[in-house]
């Protein structure tokens, strides 16, 4: 695992205003460097959610900028589509596509966007399927799986479009408890590996080993973040304490 | 006798001077009509549909948007048989034009509305996520829409769809009103050559029953193949 200095996402005072009232973000400025594991946590209603998916404009900012590799996503002259191809995301209802096979859902993006050859892509795809155990169900479609196989195919999904970051939003939320495991356990392996990922979760144990950095959110803004010691051990913000205590 | 006296009047009706094709005929123009006008129908539908759910999903295409409610409220709030008189009298009421190819105008546009509808809600029902899921592999609007909402959506509505063909197929019966023959006017200038109601309009009802039932049948199938990948 080795964090160098490249940013590779770069916010800059992110507000967003809803019905020109709500304030899911507001203010929020913060960078994401090559290779780091940065876990997002905070009550609901946070706007660490919100946060996430401005990352990679799925929730299009009010105001403010977000930096892919120093290109200002948030500009319209910027062709978001390019970027977002690099920028893999997992969500909380895995978000699979039915009509399609587990093969032909890891296999469309890469031949239709990244024009990989319909074999090339199905290697690759049968690569990361055994890296997650699940290469016996690559012809069977995703209502056959259950919550913790679907969540790592649309891990794998994202994977196969040779993403530079990963951001999971919730990824074991909507899961059996017994099935959180497996899929922690998939993005443990792929942490170690050096991708970088931003992940939005209410799983400490998972903050507590994997990141490189927690960051606490509350009432749209960034309230208090460091290495999990200090975070855990030696929190000082009032809200992340109160948070803390109500959650371990 | 009784019998002799059926087979007499099929003669009449049928037989006699070739009667029979004025249904074979008729058959032939219904089914172009109905063919051509679920063409169209399906084209125009799917555009206002693109159009009006991305309008709902993201506010663009306003205009665009606006122009097709104008289009969906006066076609769907005028009978079939009036627009049908419109097109054929007061549009090209000066020109020379194929009387098929003003029915097929017609019914394909009265069908477009229908259509529309149907491919919107189909559109609307299907989760945001996996819009999102599109978008996020860096899939831009239009190819999310082609390549994982439509077909989820298509699948969901073929049953209305289905529907919507069948009441097509059997709206085009009131061609005969621009003097068009298709297969119910077809049975009608038998009647009214022979003077026998029965014979030629149970013969018509007879091969519409028989059309939309093959009809029916062949979407149970394409219904049930879709309907594979959810199980």
């Amino acid at each position: 695992m080795t964090i160098n200095n490249e940013i590779l996402i770069k916010v800059e005072d992110l507000h967003k205003v809803y019905h020109s009232k709500l304030h899911a973000l507001d203010g929020v400025s913060e960078e994401i460097r090559k290779g780091e594991v940065v876990v997002i946590v905070g009550p609901s209603g946070s706007g660490k959610s919100t946060f996430l998916r401005s990352l990679n404009l799925l929730e299009v900012p009010t105001t403010g900028h977000v930096y892919f590799k120093g290109i200002d996503i948030t500009s319209k002259e910027t062709d978001i589509d390019l970027h977002r191809r690099k920028m893999g995301m997992v969500f909380q209802h895995f978000n699979l596509f039915p009509h399609k096979t587990i093969l032909e859902n890891i296999t469309l993006a890469p031949v239709k966007l990244l024009k990989k050859s319909k074999a090339d892509a199905e290697k690759r795809a049968m690569e990361l399927l055994r890296l997650v155990g699940l290469e016996e169900k690559a012809n069977v479609y995703p209502s056959q799986l259950s919550g913790g196989q679907k969540q790592r195919i649309a891990i794998v999904r994202s994977l196969a479009m040779d993403p530079e970051v990963m951001l999971f939003d919730e990824p074991t939320s909507a899961l059996d408890p017994e099935m959180v495991g497996e899929v922690l356990e998939l993005m443990k392996k792929l942490a170690q590996d050096g991708m970088t990922m931003a992940v939005v979760t209410h799983e400490m144990g998972f903050a507590r080993e994997v990141a490189t950095r927690v960051i606490f959110m509350d009432e749209g803004k960034i309230k208090e973040q460091g290495v999990p010691e200090d975070f855990f051990g030696n929190p000082k913000e009032p809200r992340l304490k109160e948070f803390l205590s109500k959650i371990l | 006798m009784m019998l002799q006296m059926l087979q007499d009047r099929f003669y009449v009706n049928f037989i006699k001077e070739n009667r029979w094709e004025y249904i074979l005929d008729g058959l032939g123009v219904t089914l172009q009509v109905t063919f051509f006008a679920v063409i169209i129908g399906i084209l125009i539908g799917f555009l206002v549909a693109i159009v009006r759910s991305t309008y709902d999903k993201t506010g663009k295409l306003r205009i665009l948007n606006f122009i097709c409610k104008i289009y969906l409220t006066v076609v769907r709030g005028t009978p079939v048989v009036v627009q049908l008189l419109i097109i054929y009298f007061v549009i090209f009421g000066s020109s020379d034009i194929s009387k098929v190819l003003v029915a097929i105008m017609a019914f394909g546009l009265n069908s477009g509305a229908y259509v529309a509808e149907i491919f919107r809600s189909g559109i609307m029902s299907i989760d945001n996520g996996q819009f999102e899921a599109g978008r996020s592999l860096g899939f831009n609007y239009v190819q999310t829409m082609i390549y994982i909402i439509m077909p989820q959506a298509f699948k969901n509505v073929l049953p209305a769809l289905g529907n919507e063909f069948i009441v097509l197929l059997k709206e085009t019966s009131v061609s005969g009103y621009i003097a068009l023959q298709d297969l119910t006017k077809g049975g009608d200038i038998i009647r009214s050559r022979t003077y026998d109601a029965f014979m030629p309009l149970i013969a018509v009802a007879l091969i519409y029953l028989i059309m939309v039932m093959i009809f029916t049948k062949l979407v149970n199938m394409l219904e049930r193949r879709l309907r594979n990948s959810d199980h």
